[in-house]
């Protein structure tokens, strides 16, 4: 096993115009640690996590950077070897769970089926799996959530059966791309404890894309700020919350909404450190395609 | 929830009307010598344009009358429906197959792949499609398996736009790129993720065509180009009614209600079917 989970250097990537989408990003998940994406709408968040598991638009083009999964690099492998890594040692947890799960599966042949099929396992292994798993994820009438089909099952049941299919087969890294975007709030809780409590107990890496920052607060040991495909701050979430380096940070942060004053009227992020960011994401992009041409 | 879910929906009566009068006209065109009270071929001048049981002349067990040449005119359309199923099923299974393969790769793989077919059909489709079966049948020859293969030739460009747009849809979905994730193969996941959620539009599609094909061969018939014309074929009866209007209007209408009740089954048995079928919907 290697130190680093998951290390991506210097990635880019453009889209058919030109336009870059991720800006020489660079992160690194260590084994066992929540790593917290964070960034608005369109910030690239997402994007990250789909070049991770191999799975981006046809339209979007890597142009350079590495990224080393387990120590393989991703992008030196053969296509048929990236598959077959990416599929034993990652999972995703998708943001909407009414489209992840196939409509017209039953949910056991279908959180089986990745453990025979790809994994190798005897069906009755895989059960037993799926059932501990589901066990796990607090669903108390197995039987009858393994016959039913998805859309029998409300939006949290059918993000408990897809983080407990995301942590069957033990990958050593989860994307959690929003998974609790999708929930009304008082499910966004207990999703988020289970995912937190299950990563204990794995010690499984999480990458955990998301735009709400007291959801960083609550689960990541280190987080990345990201803004159009920039990483624009790194640091310990503790620290990050404490004494936020970057205006941008600063801004997010200040943006929260809070609590302990529910009177007070929602505050944009200001003008004045949108205008330094884009100055500064021109002066990279120019730096970038000097040799680049 | 689970109330709802052990109450099976009713099956609905535009099923069962649908489903009964296929299933009778199916089970009569299957056993027609059994089932038809004269022999369709039999000509009888003594016995020209007998009028249907309940008007004054009509004979015994000619129940729709007889047409110019005193052929009865309910045996020649049971004997007519087999023709008409016949081509029904092999044309419409034929133009399912092609179609629904075709539009599945379009769909899901996209790029060259969706170019290429997508384009081919959009040439297909300029064809006025009546015109194209004749002229298909011409340089095919009569037949029945011409006119099953020009039928074929014609409509899967019907299954092919259909399935491939269901198939684009279903590719967006996230339980596609998770099954790529997980690290199955494209084409196991084409057809083990992708292809049953497209099955309920196959089956209404297929249910559909099977209608259309039957207006296809009796309009081929009705211009002779269908198969030998001594078997009855329910376009062929409709021609020979046509000339014989004024004297026999019944030799043109039961063949039309025949018609139109059969294609309207069709179509409307697809679209019951479908709601059936389809987990989310049900």
């Amino acid at each position: 096993m290697s130190a680093v989970c998951l290390d991506i250097a210097n990635l880019s990537a453009v889209l058919p115009n030109g336009q870059r989408v991720l800006r020489s990003v660079s992160l690194s998940v260590q084994p066992g640690e929540v790593r917290a994406l964070v960034g608005e709408s369109g910030a690239g968040k997402t994007m990250i996590g789909k070049a991770v598991l191999g799975v981006l638009p046809s339209s979007v083009r890597i142009v350079e950077g590495d990224m080393l999964l387990e120590g393989e690099d991703l992008g030196k492998l053969p296509p048929k070897a990236r598959r077959t890594l990416i599929g034993a040692c990652t999972a995703l947890i998708p943001q909407d769970p009414l489209t992840a799960l196939n409509p017209s599966r039953r949910i056991g042949s279908q959180m089986t089926d990745r453990l025979v099929r790809i994994l190798g396992w005897s069906g009755e292994k895989a059960d037993t799996r799926i059932r501990q798993l589901l066990d796990e994820v607090q669903i108390r009438d197995p039987d009858r959530v393994l016959k039913s089909y998805p859309h029998e099952l409300s939006g949290g049941m059918r993000q408990r059966v897809l983080i407990a299919a995301a942590f069957a087969a033990e990958p050593r890294l989860i994307v959690a791309d929003e998974p609790t975007t999708a929930l009304d709030v008082t499910v966004q809780k207990q999703i988020l404890r289970l995912i937190a409590a299950l990563q204990r107990e794995h010690g499984t890496a999480i990458l955990f894309v998301t735009h709400d920052l007291g959801v960083v607060a609550k689960i990541s040991q280190r987080v990345s700020v990201l803004y159009a495909g920039k990483v624009v701050e790194e640091a310990e979430t503790a620290a990050l919350f404490a004494a936020p380096q970057h205006p941008y940070t600063r801004a997010l942060i200040a943006a929260t909404p809070r609590y302990t004053d529910p009177f007070a009227s929602l505050r944009p992020v200001d003008e004045a450190v949108l205008a330094g960011l884009a100055s500064e994401i021109a002066a990279a992009d120019q730096a970038w395609r000097r040799p680049h041409g | 929830m689970d109330e709802g879910r052990a109450q099976r929906r009713a099956v609905s009566p535009r099923l069962w009307l649908a489903g009964g009068w296929l299933l009778l006209a199916l089970l009569a065109a299957i056993f027609a010598p059994l089932v038809a009270p004269q022999d369709p071929l039999a000509q009888d001048l003594m016995l020209e344009r007998l009028p249907p049981f309940w008007m004054a002349g009509a004979e015994p067990g000619y129940w729709l009358g007889t047409d110019s040449l005193g052929r009865d005119l309910l045996s020649r359309l049971i004997f007519g429906g087999r023709i008409a199923f016949i081509v029904a099923f092999a044309a419409a299974i034929a133009a399912c197959l092609v179609g629904s393969m075709l539009g599945l790769i379009a769909g899901y793989f996209g790029g060259w792949a969706d170019r290429i077919i997508s384009r081919i059909v959009d040439v297909w489709m300029a064809f006025p499609p009546v015109l194209f079966a004749i002229l298909l049948v011409a340089v095919l020859g009569t037949g029945l398996s011409s006119v099953i293969l020009a039928i074929a030739i014609i409509d899967w460009t019907r299954f092919c736009r259909v399935i491939r747009a269901e198939t684009m849809g279903q590719s967006r979905m996230d339980y596609v790129e998770n099954a790529r994730i997980a690290g199955y193969g494209r084409i196991g996941i084409m057809l083990r993720e992708v292809l049953p959620n497209v099955v309920p539009s196959i089956v209404a599609l297929l249910s559909l065509e099977m209608g259309i094909a039957v207006i296809v061969e009796a309009i081929l018939s009705f211009v002779n180009l269908s198969i030998s014309t001594d078997d009855p074929t329910w376009g062929g009866i409709i021609a020979e009614g046509r000339l014989s209007i004024h004297q026999a209007w019944w030799v043109l209408v039961f063949p039309l209600i025949t018609l139109i009740l059969t294609v309207l089954s069709f179509s409307q048995f697809g679209e019951a079917l479908k709601t059936r079928f389809d987990p989310v919907l049900r």
